[in-house]
């Protein structure tokens, strides 16, 4: 008889045997997924500090490139916070090590995408990766290391420190890895041009294996605020957390308990709460059995009473900064935007942004451009099965004198603490009924506003083309009749003109 | 006949013309100077204002009017049109030039007026009659199709050219085109004491060959079809200047019927328009009475012969005896002939046997 054998692998075991659900599905995949997620990283780093993000990547060959695939060099430099030096060999070099593992919007939530990345480029080239960084201190901080794949431990190759006269700060990675960019291209080049669009303030800068430069440059220094961090929403809690808070605490009564673990639960709630699940407010939480546990996590999810979460640990774009990004890298003729009110999922509060752009340098397509965000990230891939694509496809777009040929971008972004992914992929978003129902209410909104828009301009554009006409056909009726007559001069018509005109002089 | 009693009016008139078409010009420069959208007052041509008048025996349009106004934004590219219009014909009248409608509408381009088509240029041309109540000839327009007229006839021209020149319109055998430069013309001298009007360029041509025109002393008109308005004007003035009666031979069928019908009571696309109808005009035939007297050959009326046939018995310009008579006979004996139907009795048949029994029947 055979015998079964088991082992414990590590967590950068699991995802080097599993890199698909990451991302890295092919060589092409690898190559955008890299970019992305280092230029996230960065992009966080700076905004942590309210920075105007300044990044700058660029992708080398290290090698030939065949038909299918080649060694790149990728190079990611950014302004961010920078990383403190006894944490750089974990933060690259140890999987899910991060700072991101607390209930705030931040781009990344697994602390798994810079790594993966990295990860990545060791097991397809078997070079370390280079980081370099400082926190604007000065010293400069410089490591080569690799990650021990079995045990999930950074490697240190070596270590060194420089001085930091001009007192730099910022990241730099760089690493080697296999990819095919001929294959990525077309989604890397979309995906620096919708972050862009949702990151107005940022200078992104791409140098592309040919050794073409593709600049974005910012519109504003304006950032919206860095979002704090929350206390967990009790819908969304489960016996594990409950558990651990348990654990950690040192309340010793059910009230305080409830009072100081949870998001948006003070005296009043508290108490209605532990009365609707019959739990006495003195009750210390460290003796409930594990039964109770239980059904005190049932009871938090039955409880109707619970006010929804609040949305200050979300990072919003806004509707100005949405605005500038827009117009900015779509130029259309007319744009409006609309931040939802925040709501909330199963506890994961959320707010969508939506925006229509119509017109300008749009192009006109058989259908309507979509740009889809959460949490500032564009998603690229699996647009069909997107939540937006399908609310989009199913409102009734001629109501709003609106057809899918017409030249009309939408976007819709997503901002939660927890964006219900369908897959780890994060290509697309689920198809959650209050995620749907605000995206239909925005999206209809926006489309309202389009609709006067489209119906204004119509009514200018037959206004012109009526003024066009008087001023076409009144010179000849009087030049005409002044030849008929057998006058001299021709009479004025100034005062007729003018009086057609005053209805032709608004601008759209 | 006085010479000169004609040249006057035709002077006369072509000033009047001119005249009205300057007022149009001050009317409307008037009220540009003024500072309003300058507007037109016309009768309207809408069927509903269409009536019969049986006194001077044509269709007259009623006392609605209608007013193109430059203000309205659907009228005022027809409004600017109707005006280049009549300074168009203006500079024609004045210049005694002549025009065809083809010619108008291409004329346009010129001064960057753009007719839609042909139809709108014509229509055009119908409001500027209808304003002035003066037909397009008046204006030197002249439409393409032309007719023409055989006989013992002496004009004088008044065209550019040509004033003074006379002609006999005996001098080519297919006969003188009715065009411009006939219209115009004044009547010199003639011994003819009736107009006989053909339908039908063969059986013209017969008429001529047989020496109709000095056996019956006629001056023989072809109306090609449905005669044009120059033509209808035309045998109107022969009618009433040289004061001598009309007879008409057509095909006996509806259409036929109705050629005769229009030059003696007009139609009613010209209702507007006087001077076109020779209320004293016969229909000579070939009736419906003939085909059964003459033992005509004959094809089958067709549904739209029949259809038309109805049609005309419901029409104001029928309610006379005989053509109500001849109506009922058509819808009886439900056949119809051509002219030509008379070659069964030999090619002279008609000259001498057919026209002078029915000239005499319809004096």
């Amino acid at each position: 008889m055979a015998k079964a054998t088991f082992e414990e692998i590590s967590a950068a075991d699991f995802f080097y045997r599993n890199r698909d659900i990451a991302g890295f599905t092919n060589p092409s995949r690898a190559i955008f997924a890299a970019v992305r997620e280092l230029v996230e990283n960065s992009l966080d780093a700076a905004e942590n500090l309210k920075i105007p993000p300044d990044i700058y990547v660029r992708l080398s060959y290290a090698g030939e490139e065949d038909r299918k695939a080649g060694v790149y060099t990728l190079r990611v430099e950014d302004n961010g916070m920078g990383v403190p030096p006894r944490h750089i060999p974990s933060a690259f070099g140890q999987v899910l090590f991060g700072s991101k593992y607390k209930p705030k919007q931040q781009r990344g939530t697994f602390g798994l995408g810079g790594k993966m990345a990295i990860l990545y480029g060791q097991i397809t080239t078997h070079q370390p990766a280079c980081v370099i960084s400082s926190t604007g201190s000065s010293k400069i901080y410089a490591y080569k290391l690799m990650i021990d794949i079995q045990r999930n431990r950074p490697l240190i190759f070596d270590r060194k420190v420089r001085i930091n006269k001009k007192r730099w700060r910022g990241t730099i990675v760089e690493f080697s890895l296999e990819g095919h960019y001929s294959g990525a291209m077309r989604k890397v080049l979309e995906y620096f041009k919708q972050t862009a669009m949702v990151n107005p303030y940022a200078n992104l800068t791409f140098v592309d294996p040919a050794g073409r430069l593709y600049k974005f440059t910012r519109v504003t220094e304006k950032m919206s605020d860095p979002p704090k961090e929350t206390l967990p929403h009790p819908y969304g809690v489960d016996v594990e957390l409950l558990q651990r808070l348990i654990q950690v605490t040192p309340y010793r009564n059910m009230n305080e308990f409830l009072k100081n673990h949870f998001h948006r639960v003070g005296e009043i709630t508290a108490q209605k709460f532990l009365k609707f699940s019959n739990m006495k407010p003195s009750r210390n939480p460290k003796n409930l059995s594990h039964k109770e546990i239980v059904r005190l996590m049932r009871m938090l999810k039955k409880f109707e009473d619970f006010l929804p979460p609040d949305a200050n640990c979300l990072s919003l774009l806004g509707e100005e900064l949405l605005k500038a990004g827009v117009l900015k890298e779509l130029k259309p003729e007319f744009l409006v935007v609309q931040q939802r009110r925040p709501s909330a999922y199963a506890g994961h509060p959320f707010i969508v942004e939506v925006a229509i752009a119509y017109g300008g340098e749009i192009p006109k397509k058989e259908n309507f451009l979509v740009y889809r965000f959460a949490n500032r990230i564009p998603l690229l891939y699996d647009e069909a099965s997107d939540v937006s694509v399908k609310v989009i496809s199913s409102i009734n777009w001629r109501r709003y004198k609106v057809t899918p040929d017409m030249p009309i971008a939408i976007l819709v972004h997503i901002c939660s603490t927890k964006i219900p992914y369908k897959t780890v992929g994060k290509e697309f978003i689920a198809d959650r009924p209050e995620v749907r129902r605000e995206i239909a209410n925005g999206l209809r909104e926006v489309a309202r506003r389009l609709k006067h828009f489209l119906t204004r301009r119509e009514h200018f554009k037959r206004e012109r083309k009526r003024l066009d006409i008087f001023s076409k056909y009144l010179p000849k009726i009087a030049q005409f009749s002044t030849q008929l007559a057998g006058r001299k001069n021709n009479p004025d018509i100034e005062k007729l003109l003018k009086s057609v005109r005053k209805f032709g002089e608004h601008k759209t | 006949m006085e010479n000169t009693k004609h040249r006057n009016v035709m002077t006369e008139r072509r000033q009047k013309i001119l005249t009205s078409l300057e007022n149009l010009g001050d009317e409307v420069y008037e009220q540009l100077d003024n500072g309003y959208f300058p507007s037109i007052e016309m009768p309207s041509r809408s069927t509903d204002n269409i009536y019969y008048d049986s006194e001077i025996r044509q269709f007259v349009l009623g006392d609605r009017k209608v007013r193109r106004k430059a203000r309205n934004i659907r009228h005022i590219a027809p409004f600017t049109k109707l005006v280049w219009t009549a300074y168009f014909s203006h500079e024609l009248a004045a210049q005694r030039r002549t025009s065809t409608l083809r010619d108008v509408y291409y004329s346009a381009q010129a001064y960057a007026m753009k007719f839609k088509d042909q139809q709108e240029s014509n229509s055009i041309i119908t409001d500027l009659e209808t304003v002035l109540g003066f037909s397009r000839e008046d204006f030197n327009i002249f439409p393409e199709e032309r007719s023409a007229v055989f006989g013992d006839l002496t004009i004088e021209y008044t065209v550019p050219g040509y004033e003074g020149k006379t002609l006999s319109l005996t001098s080519h055998p297919d006969g003188v085109m009715i065009g411009p430069a006939l219209t115009s013309a004044e009547f010199v001298k003639t011994t003819a004491d009736k107009v006989i009007a053909i339908e039908k360029g063969g059986l013209f041509t017969r008429f001529v060959e047989e020496n109709v025109h000095k056996k019956f002393n006629a001056i023989l008109v072809l109306t090609a079809g449905q005669s044009p308005r120059a033509t209808r004007h035309f045998i109107r003035r022969l009618n009433s200047e040289l004061d001598i009666p009309t007879y008409i031979f057509t095909d006996g069928d509806p259409w036929g019927m109705h050629i005769a019908m229009v030059i003696i009571s007009g139609s009613a696309n010209a209702a507007h328009l006087r001077e076109l109808a020779t209320p004293d005009a016969k229909w000579s035939g070939v009736w419906a009475t003939d085909i059964v007297d003459y033992k005509l050959p004959t094809d089958p009326l067709e549904e739209v012969d029949i259809k038309r046939l109805h049609e005309l018995q419901k029409d104001p310009r029928y309610k006379d005896k005989i053509w109500q008579r001849e109506i009922k006979t058509f819808l009886k004996i439900r056949k119809k002939a051509e002219q030509e139907a008379f070659s069964r009795y030999g090619l002279t048949y008609i000259v001498d046997e057919y026209l002078p029994a029915k000239l005499q029947e319809t004096n």
